[in-house]
């Protein structure tokens, strides 16, 4: 099914089963431990070993040599695979660092070797036998010391968000020097580890030629594409099955090593292996999202109009590695006649930095987002009424583009009313409780609505029960139970006769899940096959399809009704289609909006921040399911304060690594840091975005959170910590002095 | 994780025997520490003596008024014992401070004393540490400090000891009762349990080998209000930055121990005379000689205005 025209009056506007709150139908799996994430696939692969991966103990050189006589003779070692007994292994279009192969070390903990045994805990002991000699190279680590050597690159996310090196609109420096009131300050953000609860894990069993993974990814179809190009195979003779995914953030979105040293390690101990990562390999094995160096001006005349505004980011990454596209959401967010937005890159030694949840719009808003703070302060106004003032229908480069819907005033306007915004104290350090300063901040949150194809299966058998298969994943999000809304809407019966079945590459291409883009494709690519689906029922009833009614489990023309069990038959029916995009995403800018407020109390004699209480108010087209959209959102907050308060990759600046590379030395949020959240949803449908009119939520939910945790201290405490995270050390100096 | 073998010991003169008898053997109880570190091979014992089942899980009056505390009473019901909230508060309360319920529920009284530190270097077993690897030389020093010691380290070594418990113990003057096997007993007072790190940061405490950690014996209650001010850069579940236990007399004497700004719990009892003088000159003086990092000298101000935010409650 093409879309390329406004979607008009469709089935899924009946909203008897979309739009209303609904449970996850895998809730009770996954509340009963019976949904087998992938390293319990205990059926699948019988008699499986298990490989324990190596990482590099240096960030940066080249393997001398490799001793494993040790590890082969320990007890229960089936095989050992090394780095140097390959060429490195080809990467997908969207990586840079090396996952496996060569002598050559690109960064710390890259994998060097794998170990298989017939126990996790002897290959994990005769891995410790392994003994790898390097010579160490001296590497770039410390993004400070290396912006200065950065250059102008463009940028993408690959989760569409993208920005050239450079781009200009108007005069920014002369309108910036003109403009009576100004702003020009650096905001840092650290590197920061997805952290999801799964680790990365693979099991992998050859037939012959042909390989099967079961693992833990977001996006099927490129992990099939990216495996084969990896072990140099015919796609066709690949299998990937995820169901269940235990978060993934970005962190999974493209191929890992656990899923070629998995099948590496098959191949040589010529039975099932099964590989997890160490969860101190997955902050510097896998990917992370890189830190920034952000510099925002702006200025704006007394009335509160903004003249000018820039945006620059530098990061870094591996050679061929792309930046952070930080500065992306300053080309749409606010109005502005004069324009400046650049990337730059430094090349450094540090693991690869690629996408984790909202890549762009996360830091650059934990930038941009408090500029615009410290610019209504100077300019003496409150800071949601800056904002409105400064709001834009169309793109500001391109006047004739207009937004397909854009609600961030009233997101604003609704937050204020709910929020209690007008019993904030402009003046920072007025309100204190106890030994508490208490403090308001807002900000708004942005992120581009993808329209990107997506396929889907149906099959209607001679019980009425209707299933769907698509590549498409659930990683924690609430696809499975979204897209069984879809089809029980689309086909006129009730959840309970939807069957689900997700993750497997032999299901048809999805849009998979990233970008926050998972929801709207997924759900119009299953609606796509449902509209043929319909069109075989009426067929075979002789029904005009155009008229044929699906209710109450039932198809309807005129005086007729057939269950829908008996219009398929014995045989079934079975219907293939995939939603399909024109060009309206590139007439019109799609984009969600939420206005994020957020209450803190800094401790006065410590510095401890702590979260009171949260709101967002969102609007990003029809939403599906109001009670997981709510899940979405309230755990993006969540991330949000952990990038505002604790979350940071520390870097050694020596030796090229991520310190704190556990749960225990990176810290998320915990329960008792989180308070009461509250969401709220704007009415909004989108007829521009798809046949669902629905836009994503996961990455929204995100964005802004940081920033408005930083107003808020700063409103609480006077303080503008410009570094992230805003850690009470840094705090500290500055707090009142105490008698 | 090596091989090791495994026995269940009856007393706790046989636990002591079996541990003379091999020199690679460890004690396990709780095992919330040392499973972690055995699975990352930092802990690579050849033998574990389970001392599970010795009792050694009661609360006790003693005949001088205080109370002696089994070392497998668990963290939370020592941090549960009616006596203990009533008499000695710091303590519940520390323990309350410290890991999760479900840890606190494994965790054991001689254990908690025993953990490892959380330096991340320790964690790290490509990275060179005097503690792990003696000789290796110490990886935290120039690196990534902010968490580490700031007071009492050494070229060799700049970690800190990560428990609660221990703060409150060492303000309440508590003594670690031990058993050898041939049953001599002896009494180490808190203060000299744990050492600092000087040139051997790999020996922790004034155990030697051999020894059976029986009890912690508490004395009589101390009085006055008693805190456990915990800062950290999350609610829960995280470690120290800087923790302060505290006993405020109503004539505003008393003590303090700090945790999270050394190798051991700091206190330094000639210090306690400036407390009725503020926070101000009283931490000048436990902190005197502090040597902080670059990253980790926002301990010294926070280890203050802590202390500072317990005494203001105490006079509250």
């Amino acid at each position: 099914m093409r879309f390329d025209t406004p979607a008009t009056s469709n089935p899924i506007d009946q909203l008897k089963v979309i739009g209303k709150p609904t449970d996850r139908i895998d809730g009770p799996l996954k509340t009963t431990g019976t949904a087998p994430y992938a390293y319990e696939r205990h059926d699948v692969a019988p008699n499986p070993a298990y490989g324990f991966v190596i990482g590099a103990g240096v960030a940066k050189g080249r393997i001398t040599r490799i001793e494993v006589s040790a590890a082969r003779a320990a007890p229960g070692v089936v095989a050992v695979v090394t780095t140097l007994e390959s060429a490195p292994l080809p990467n997908g279009p969207m990586n840079t660092a090396t996952l496996f192969g060569g002598a050559e070390i690109q960064h710390y903990h890259q994998a060097v070797a794998l170990v298989v045994a017939e126990t996790f805990e002897q290959a994990r002991a005769a891995a410790a036998l392994v003994r790898v000699d390097y010579a160490r190279q001296p590497g770039r680590f410390d993004l400070a010391a290396e912006a200065r050597n950065a250059k102008p690159v463009p940028g993408d996310s690959g989760e569409g968000s993208g920005a050239p090196p450079e781009d200009r609109f108007g005069d920014f420096e002369g309108a910036f020097a003109a403009a009576p009131v100004k702003l020009d300050e650096t905001y840092t953000t650290p590197d920061e580890s997805h952290a999801a609860m799964e680790p990365h894990a693979t099991i992998a069993a050859w037939e012959g030629d042909r390989l099967t993974v079961w693992t833990s990814n977001q996006m099927i179809a490129w992990g099939k594409r990216d495996l084969a190009k990896a072990l140099s195979m015919k796609p066709e003779n690949i299998r990937l099955d995820s169901p269940y995914v235990g978060g993934g953030f970005g962190g999974k979105l493209f191929l890992r090593s656990d899923v070629v040293l998995a099948a590496l390690g098959a191949r040589a101990a010529r039975r099932p292996v099964k590989v997890a990562l160490t969860r101190p390999l997955i902050a510097n094995n896998t990917t992370h999202r890189p830190a920034t160096i952000q510099r925002v001006r702006l200025g704006a005349g007394r009335d509160g109009r903004i003249t000018a505004i820039a945006h620059e980011s530098t990061s870094g990454n591996l050679k061929d590695g792309k930046p952070e596209t930080a500065v992306q959401q300053t080309k749409l967010l606010y109005a502005g006649a004069n324009r400046l937005t650049a990337l730059r890159l430094a090349e450094m030694d540090l693991p690869e930095g690629n996408a984790m949840r909202a890549p762009g719009e996360a830091p650059g808003l934990m930038a941009l987002e408090v500029a615009i703070d410290e610019m209504a302060e100077r300019l003496g106004l409150d800071p949601v009424e800056f904002r409105i003032i400064n709001d834009t229908q169309v793109d500001p480069e391109h006047p004739e583009r207009h937004f397909s819907q854009r609600q961030l005033v009233e997101c604003l306007r609704r937050g204020v009313e709910r929020f209690g915004w007008t019993n904030r104290d402009p003046r920072p350090g007025q309100r204190r409780a106890g030994r508490w300063l208490l403090g308001m901040g807002v900000a708004a949150g942005f992120r581009n609505n993808l329209l990107t194809k997506s396929g889907a299966r149906v099959r209607l058998d001679s019980g009425g029960v209707v299933t769907v298969e698509t590549d498409m994943t659930d990683i924690g999000t609430g696809s499975y139970t979204i897209i069984a809304q879809t089809a029980a809407e689309m086909m006129g019966v009730p959840i309970g006769k939807v069957v689900v079945k997700l993750g497997d590459s032999d299901f048809p291409a999805s849009a998979g899940s990233g970008g926050q883009w998972g929801a709207n494709n997924s759900t119009a690519g299953v609606f796509a096959a449902c509209v043929k689906l319909r069109e075989a029922v009426a067929q075979r009833l002789g029904f005009n399809s155009a008229e044929a009614e699906f209710a109450n489990g039932q198809v309807r023309s005129g005086n007729r009704a057939v269950p829908l069990g008996e219009a398929a038959g014995p045989g079934g029916l079975v219907a293939e289609d995939a939603i399909e995009y024109g060009d309206l995403a590139k007439r019109y800018q799609q984009s969600t909006f939420a206005g994020h407020f957020v209450e803190v109390a800094v401790d006065v004699f410590t510095g401890e921040t702590r979260i009171q209480r949260m709101l967002a108010v969102c609007a990003a087209g029809r939403i599906l399911n109001p009670k997981s959209a709510r899940s979405q959102v309230i755990g993006a907050m969540t991330m949000g304060v952990g990038a505002a308060l604790s979350e940071a990759l520390e870097v050694d600046k020596r030796h090229g690594f991520f310190v704190n590379h556990d749960l225990a030395g990176y810290e998320v949020p915990v329960h008792a840091d989180i308070p009461h959240q509250e969401v709220l949803f704007l009415d909004e449908v989108d007829p521009l975005s798809s046949p669902m009119k629905a836009k994503g939520v996961g990455e929204l939910g995100l964005c802004g959170v940081g920033a408005a945790v930083a107003n808020a201290i700063y409103n609480a405490t006077g303080i503008r910590v410009r570094d992230y995270p805003i850690t009470l050390d840094k705090l500290i100096e500055r707090l009142p002095t105490l008698a | 994780m090596r091989p090791f073998t495994y026995e269940r010991a009856r007393t706790p003169a046989e636990a002591a025997a079996a541990a003379s008898r091999n020199p690679g053997a460890k004690f396990i109880a709780g095992g919330t520490n040392l499973l972690d570190l055995m699975k990352l091979q930092i802990e690579v014992p050849s033998h574990l003596i389970d001392v599970n089942g010795l009792g050694l899980d009661r609360i006790e009056a003693t005949p001088e008024g205080g109370l002696r505390i089994g070392a497998l009473v668990r963290n939370t019901d020592l941090a549960a014992d009616e006596r203990v909230r009533r008499d000695y508060a710091v303590l519940s309360r520390a323990l309350l401070a410290g890991a999760s319920g479900q840890l606190r529920n494994k965790a054991t009284t001689a254990g908690n004393l025993l953990q490892r530190t959380r330096c991340p270097y320790f964690y790290d077993t490509a990275q060179p540490c005097n503690k792990r690897q003696p000789g290796s030389g110490c990886s935290a020093i120039g690196g990534v400090t902010r968490g580490l010691a700031v007071i009492g380290t050494s070229e060799a070594c700049i970690a800190t000891h990560p428990s609660d418990m221990a703060v409150a113990m060492r303000a309440l003057d508590a003594t670690v009762e031990t058993v050898k096997a041939d049953g001599t007993m002896r009494q180490i007072p808190i203060a000299e349990f744990h050492r600092l790190p000087g040139d051997t940061p790999h020996i922790e405490t004034a155990l030697e080998r051999g020894d059976f950690i029986t009890a912690v014996i508490l004395p009589p209650p101390a009085g006055g209000r008693q805190f456990y001010r915990k800062v950290r850069d999350r609610a829960s579940y995280a470690f120290a930055l800087v923790s302060v236990a505290a006993v405020v007399q109503r004539d505003g004497t008393g003590r303090v121990a700090l945790g999270g700004v050394a190798h051991k719990p700091w206190r330094v009892e000639a210090a306690e005379a400036e407390l009725p003088r503020g926070a101000k000159p009283a931490m000048a003086a436990i902190l005197d000689g502090a040597k902080p990092t670059h990253e980790n000298a926002f301990k010294v101000p926070l280890a203050e205005r802590t202390l500072a935010s317990v005494l203001a409650e105490a006079r509250g």
